[in-house]
Order: structure tokens, then sequence, then C-alpha cells
């Protein structure tokens, strides 16, 4: 059997019976178990509900009825969102032993659609990381290159797909976790816009930042699964009501003509010699489609990271004050109800978490708000305007999504700053709220994939998955 | 020195979080790093910007995200207090919160 799935080839083997969805997850499994013991991507895995869901499409094949567009599409989900009486540890320790009650809403959309979700994918502990190395469960090694990290923090959905061992999964995105691990494995990734997509039963790491988005071996994949999952969800007063277009039927509009701009802060000091020279082969391919590059200026571009690191830990230090030890997850015993909380947490949280809910502490309390809370929502709205302002001229804004290409596993680790900096072309878009995707743009020395990012205007999310699929189509995953 | 080890023990208490002696003077060392790095902010004047709490406009989230507040079945607290860290159904149980002199 392939191995290169895509969900047009799944409908397509089912629709002749040439396989079953039954014998297709069987199919993934058999690899998982294989190569997950080295590269450590799934976390959990989840045969019976697979089963389940399985049967379902099976029983509409054998009865001819209509496939809905995800049927039998096998996927993994990233372990911060929440899967109904499936293990979901968030990467956290404190959480090892969390059955969530009830199902995300995305979780819930994708198996509507037919999809099966085969496991829970490892990720940075409360998805906090750049590296996958926050997992209190390991990291997880590069499917491409298995002495670097895949990225992070949706490091394992991005390696299940880059492996081969999902069709598609979900990750979730606060400073760029779903488009620079991406970007690291080699694979289409996109975050929606803010609002775009539901984050009921998300669970929450940064509520004004977070979303959840796609990752699939190609940008159709990532189209459709971002059809299915977009849309107002009752259960989310941040889902809008804005209609979600048919993303497919965008897709094959014609490039020509359209203007990209180029910031010029985004191709400054720091970045890695060769990711340089893949992205600007890259941008090169855009303007041979007949695009037209503008030479844009986004000022405000670095003040982005220290803005991200205040905003994103002061809503972790809030929204991480749940993990008390009462309700859920681990308990530390002891006689006095603080204490009991004081070393469930201190036992429960990794060191990255505790540092961030530290600094976060900190920028809210009490003498210190006004000079890094209240500042860094002031430096948002500069950042935000800067791309209304770009959007005024463009229609869309390329990048490239990471300033260096995967790095080794350990490298980083010892210099928490150093390994925030390496955020800044990601946290911007964040910040704003714009749509990105990362789209594979070569690889250096033929061996380590460079990711180049495409944001779009608020909701544009059609216009940045048309421009992903003429560059995949035009070879850009080559340059 | 933007943060001193009272700073860290502070924060730390605020957010019912222990931490080690280690700990406590790897993340003074590290924050203080991190903070002086956010000092560059200061370089922007933003006396007149507005700050921004979230992204979407009052137009994409008021009148149009407003639900009916309706009643609806939520059968969850069984499995919620199966996997709670000590339930004494239908109750969490914590130690005991009130001392006696």
């Amino acid at each position: 059997m392939t191995t290169n799935w895509t969900i047009d080839g799944v409908k397509e083997a089912l629709a002749a019976k040439k396989t079953s969805a039954r014998e297709l997850a069987a199919d993934f499994y058999k690899r998982i178990e294989s190569r997950n013991p080295e590269l450590n991507a799934y976390l959990t895995l989840s045969p019976e509900r697979a089963r389940r869901q399985t049967d379902k499409v099976d029983s509409l094949v054998a009865q001819g009825k209509p496939l809905p567009p995800l049927a039998g599409v096998p996927v993994a989900v990233k372990d911060v969102i929440s899967t109904r009486g499936i293990k979901t540890t968030c990467g956290s320790k404190i959480l090892e032993n969390y059955f969530p009650p009830y199902d995300a809403t995305a979780v819930e959309r994708l198996e509507a659609a037919g999809a099966v979700i085969l496991g829970k994918t490892n990720c940075d502990e409360f998805a906090m990381g750049s590296s996958n190395e926050n997992s209190a469960y390991g990291p997880v090694k590069n499917p491409l290159a298995p002495d670097r990290v895949p990225g992070g923090s949706s490091g394992g959905s991005a390696t299940v797909v880059a492996a081969r061992l999902a069709v598609a999964s979900l990750g979730t995105d606060t400073g760029g976790s779903i488009r620079q691990p991406g970007s690291f494995c080699g694979v289409p990734a996109m975050m929606g816009s803010y609002g775009r997509v539901s984050r009921y039963g998300l669970i929450a790491f940064a509520s004004s930042l977070d979303r959840i988005g796609p990752l699939a071996s190609n940008v159709k994949d990532v189209a459709a699964i971002l059809q299915v999952i977009a849309g107002r969800d009752p259960h989310d007063s941040t889902s809008t009501t804005a209609p979600v277009p048919d993303y497919k039927a965008e897709l094959e509009k014609p490039v020509k003509g359209l203007r990209l701009g180029i910031p010029k802060e985004y191709f400054g000091e720091g970045m890695d010699a060769g990711v340089r020279k893949k992205i600007e082969t890259g941008i090169g391919l855009f303007k041979k489609l007949g695009c037209q590059l503008v030479d844009i200026r986004m000022p405000h571009t670095d003040y982005a990271i220290a803005t991200y690191y205040i905003i994103a830990t002061a809503e972790a230090s809030s929204n991480l004050a749940r993990y008390d030890g009462v309700r859920y997850g681990l308990r530390v015993d002891d006689d006095s109800l603080l204490a009991m909380y004081r070393k469930t947490r201190g036992a429960g949280f990794g060191a990255e978490v505790k540092r961030r809910i530290v600094l976060g502490t900190y920028v809210l309390s009490a003498g210190y708000y006004d000079a890094y809370y209240l500042k860094g929502q002031k430096v948002r709205s500069l950042i935000a305007q800067d791309f209304r302002d770009a959007f005024t001229k463009v229609d869309a804004i390329l990048t490239p999504t990471s300033p260096v290409p995967p790095f080794k596993l350990g490298e980083r680790t010892a210099d928490p700053l150093q390994m925030y900096l390496a955020d800044i072309y990601t946290v911007t878009g964040s910040l704003a709220g714009v749509p990105g995707i990362s789209v594979p743009c070569g690889k250096i020395d033929g061996k380590l994939p460079v990711g180049l990012q495409i944001f779009g205007a608020p909701f544009g999310e059609a216009r940045v998955l048309q421009l992903a699929h003429a560059f995949e189509q035009a070879e850009g995953a080559a340059v | 020195m933007k943060i001193s080890r009272e700073d860290v023990l502070r924060v730390a208490e605020l957010a019912y979080l222990e931490l080690s002696e280690a700990e406590l003077e790897m993340y003074r060392l590290q924050i203080d790093e991190i903070l002086e790095y956010i000092g560059k902010l200061n370089e922007l004047d933003t006396a007149k910007v507005e700050p921004m709490a979230q992204v979407l406009s009052d137009d994409q989230t008021a009148d149009a995200t407003l639900r009916e507040d309706l009643i609806v079945p939520c059968a969850v607290a069984e499995d919620v207090l199966k996997h709670a860290p000590d339930p004494e159904p239908p109750y969490f149980r914590v130690p005991k919160v009130i001392e006696r002199q």
C-alpha cells in the first residue's frame, strides 16, 4: 500500500473499494508502531475510537451512500486539544492522567466530516516552546534529520505528517507553534485568522493569541481541513460569524498580478545565510508566476518579541492558575490547602512553564503592570497597525517562517532568551491576528527544510491558500 | 538589575508556585535578562496609543456573538469527578481551609 496518501487519494481508494477505512487505519497504526519509538511524535493512540469511526465510514461505503469530505482520512490531534475520554496531557506532568469530559469543537467537526483520529501528538508543555524539547514526555525527533528538533510547539503534529504517520493533523499556534514546526519538518502548516476556528476545547495558553489550525502534506489538504474546522461556534464567543468561503474553489484562481509585500525588517541581521538564499529564490518564483513584488516597511517588527513575551506570559500566568490539584490532574498532598497548591504546581509544571508563570505574574503585578503589560498592549496596537498599513498597499506579505533551519537537539535549551528571539518572524502575525501559512521552500544542502511564510489580511485565508498552492504547484518545495 | 531574589519570591508566592533554591536563582538571572531585553519597548513613545487587549473589533464580537442564554443538558459531572484527585461525589475534597485557633 502507498504511504503518500492525500485526502483525495483516500476518497478515491475508498470509493473504488481499493481499501477500506479500517484497513487504512490499520496500515497507519502499523507504521506508527514501527517509527514512533524513535520519533516520539505520538503520546497516546486511540485505536478503539478510530475503529468506531472507520466502521461508520465503511458502512457508508458499503451502502453506497455519499461520503463526507474527510471520510476515512487518518488524522492526528495535538495533545493540548481536548478529546473526550482520550488522555490529553498538554505535554505536562500536571495533566498526566487527564481525560477530558468533552471534545473540542475542531475535533467534533473533524469526526463529523468522517476523519479518523489515530491519536494525540507530542508538544512542548502547554504549547510553550519552539523545539518540542519542553515536553514532559521527551523531545520529538525531526523525521528528516533525527539529530535535530522538529520545531515547536506542535512538533509532534508536524512530524507525524512529514513521516506519513497521519495524512493531516491539528496543531495550535500562539506565537508560531504551527508554522515553525511546519517549516522545520517541510510540510505546509496554517494558522487562520484569530476567530476563524473555534477554540472551544483548546486548553488555554494565551487566550488572545491561541489558534487551532491544520498541517498536511500539501496545501489543498490544508485547505480541506480548514474548511471543515472553520466557522462560528456558539461555545467560543471569539469565533466570528464571518462567512467561510469555499477554499478549494479559491485555490485554483490565478495569482498573476497580485501584489506581494516584502518587508525589509524581516530580512535584516540574524537570518541564517542558507535560509536567506532559499527565501530569496522562493520570492523570485512568485515573480515568475506574475506577481508584483512591493518593498514595504513594517517599522515595529523589531519590538514584536518583547511585546509577545509580555502578553503571552501574562495571559498564561492567569490561564494556568486553574491547575491547583483540586478538580483534575496531579495533586501533591499537604495538610494545608495553600501548601498543597504550591507543592502541586511546583512538582507538576516543567521549567519553561514555571519561567513563564513567574515572568507573566511579574508583568501583571502591582507596580509593574503599567510599565510592562500596558506598554506591551500599546505596542501590540502599533504592530497591528503595521499590518493594516501594509494591506492597503499589498494583497499578501512574504517572509521567512524562521530565521534558522532546524537546529540540533539540546543546542539551544540553555538560553531561553535566544530561543524566544528565533520566533521573530511568526509572533508579529500572532499579535496582529492575521492568517499565515508556512510552505516548504527548498532544503539547505538538500537536507534541512526551509519554510516561506505568507501572511494575509484578516479573514483572507483564501488568498493565503491560493498563493501557497500556486507556489507549491510551481515546485516551490524544490527551490 | 531589574529583578531581585525577593521579587522572584514575591511573584512565586502570588502564583502559588513552589520553587527550589536553584530554580529561584536560575529564574532570577534569566528573567532579569529577559526584562532587560523587554526594556527596548521604552524606545517607543506610546503616550497616544490605545492598548490592544484583543484582536477582534466590537462589530465582530458584540451583537453577532452574544447568544441566547439557553438551558442545555451537560452531563459531565460524573466524568469530571471520576478523574479528580480526591472526589467525594458530588464534591471535590480539599485539605481543611479554616484553622481553629
